[in-house]
């Protein structure tokens, strides 16, 4: 019981610090557009790129750049954990695949996904089949590899029992090579997940129109510094609450389940 | 017909740079219904004698018949737990019990019947929605026998399943296996290393040499049942074959002769 008080304690006392640091943050930021040192489409003020995301999000500009973004990523990401899963599962149990394809997926993850995009853009050109194909590089290879290695470190004892208790094909896939790599996938479903929201910032802001990248870029053009702070707070908060929301219930429930601590 | 026999096994395992025969032209005939224990010291291949019964692995000469027939392939016929029992830990307790029956495409309803009536054999009927690390060992145990009783086989094959409990659980589990087994009449064979343990729970004790193992004596147990390990004539019976396998240990295995005493308090 006193203990449980003290954990609490500590709980709130590490939430105070962090609003704290944050408070203190946006003041020195306001101190320093204060200041006058820099012109605003140099250093924005807090006021300034509140107002900027508030109209964003009334005139629609904001809100279709996440529409557009949310809609490639989840598309993109969505093939990456059928075919990565799939992928990573076969290349897992099935030696020879394992060295061929296995040490292929190896080599490709070694690229940055975003060098990909020349090779999309003379394919498919200017297109949406372009951008999807970028973010699938991001984030197909590193689930591939995480389920790989999660089925690779499945003790095969499970399999043994599995198939004493008449377990056959599939049903062993299934119901046991998958949730016993399951805490693994999850893990690389976590990082296909940052890769693609990465490669696809960084595809949208080199060709590829709409979405939150183009958004950022215009800013640029415009030479309006406080849309630029805008639509980087939005991608924070995207990354941060997919995150926060999605891949953390998740990895905590299945640890929880797995006795994982 | 005998229902489990072993008819002149060999058994090598060959490594990248050695060989090792754990069994050599090996015989041994078990009847229907018969619970026999597997007793002998670590590394002689008891473990490998039940998989050989399960079908996990091939005997590299001679045959295991089980009504006769030469072992194909794995079976729900013959259940393994296993040492480490290979419980699902992403599955809840019922889950693991199901799992085998889930495997038949028994309807839902049917197969949680059944699960069950094995978990309340097994004292479990209130913890069916409990994860598997908050249980204790003991009770891990159970979910384990109930995971194997649940898909009905002909032969159960416990390997040293009650090695790792503290005292109490495992006499606990001692009057509860014997009395699975007589409700059931399982044809059970069970390995441990423990002499006692072997006594309280066989009707036969086959006690192995080291490697390659060997059968060193073949002893019927008739001592009325249940037994429990402190009754008088169990150690007794016990002391005569410790003797035996002492020697054994002290004239084969000279890894193992090193923790003879350690071995000798361990296995009584
Ligand atoms: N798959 C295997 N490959 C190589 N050696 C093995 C294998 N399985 C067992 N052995 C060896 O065979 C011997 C007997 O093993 P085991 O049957 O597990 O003995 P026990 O269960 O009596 O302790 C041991 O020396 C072990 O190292
Ligand atoms: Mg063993």
């Amino acid at each position: 019981m006193f203990s449980k008080i003290r954990l609490a304690n500590l709980v709130a006392d590490a939430r105070a610090h962090k609003i704290a640091f944050f408070v203190c943050l946006l003041a020195l930021w306001q101190g320093l557009v204060q200041l006058g040192l820099w012109q605003e489409y140099i250093f924005p003020s807090p006021l300034g790129v509140a107002r900027t995301l508030a109209r964003g999000f009334q005139n629609g500009t904001l809100l279709i750049g996440i529409a557009v973004s949310l809609q490639r990523i989840l598309i993109g990401f969505g093939i990456s954990v059928v075919f990565g899963t799939v992928l990573g599962l076969l290349i897992g149990r099935i030696r020879l695949l394992q060295e061929t394809i296995g040490a292929l997926v190896l080599g490709l993850q070694a690229l940055p996904s975003i060098c990909w995009l020349p090779i999309a853009l003379l394919w498919f050109g200017l297109s949406e089949t372009a951008i999807l194909f970028v973010v699938v590089m991001g984030a197909l290879l590193s689930i591939t590899l995480a389920t790989e290695a999660g089925v690779r470190n499945t003790p095969p004892r499970y399999v043994h029992a599995a198939r004493n208790l008449g377990a056959r094909g599939w049903r062993i896939y299934l119901y046991v090579i998958l949730p016993a790599a399951l805490p693994a996938i999850i893990s690389g479903l976590k990082l296909g997940w940052s890769f693609a929201w990465r490669s696809l910032m960084a595809a949208e802001l080199l060709y590829v129109g709409l979405g939150l990248g183009q958004l950022l870029n215009m800013g640029r053009e415009l030479n309006d510094m406080s849309q630029v702070v805008a639509v980087m707070l939005v991608i924070i908060a995207i990354g941060l609450t997919v995150d926060r929301f999605i891949f953390q219930p998740v990895e905590s429930r299945v640890r929880e389940r797995w006795g994982l601590g | 017909m005998h229902k489990l026999e072993f008819k002149g096994v060999t058994k090598t395992f060959t490594t990248r740079n050695r060989s090792i025969a754990v069994l050599d032209s090996f015989d041994l005939q078990i009847q229907r219904g018969e619970f026999v224990c597997l007793l002998g010291p670590s590394g002689c291949g008891k473990t490998t004698l039940l998989h050989l019964i399960a079908g996990l692995e091939k005997p590299t000469q001679g045959a295991v018949l089980v009504d006769g027939e030469p072992v194909q392939k794995i079976s729900r016929e013959r259940v393994m737990i296993f040492q480490d029992l290979a419980l699902f830990p992403w599955l809840n307790v019922l889950g693991n019990v199901v799992f085998g029956l889930q495997m038949t495409g028994m309807s839902k309803p049917e197969r949680r019947q059944i699960a069950r009536r094995y978990l309340q054999l097994v004292h479990l009927a209130e913890f069916e929605r409990t994860n598997l690390h908050e249980l204790s060992g003991g009770m891990k145990q159970r979910v384990a026998l109930a995971r194997a009783l649940a898909v009905n086989p002909d032969v159960l094959l416990m390997d040293e399943p009650f090695a790792a409990l503290d005292a109490q659980t495992r006499d606990l589990l001692h009057a509860e296996l014997q009395n699975i087994w007589k409700e059931t009449g399982k044809t059970i064979v069970f390995v441990t290393h423990n002499v006692r343990e072997a006594i309280v729970l066989g009707d036969r004790v086959v006690v192995l040499s080291a490697r390659p193992g060997r059968i060193k004596r073949d002893v019927a147990i008739d001592l009325p049942r249940p037994r429990q390990i402190e009754n008088y004539a169990v150690v007794d019976l016990a002391r005569g074959i410790l003797d035996l396998m002492r020697e054994d240990i002290v004239t084969t295995e000279f890894e193992v002769a090193e923790r003879v005493p350690q071995v000798g308090r361990d296995v009584l």
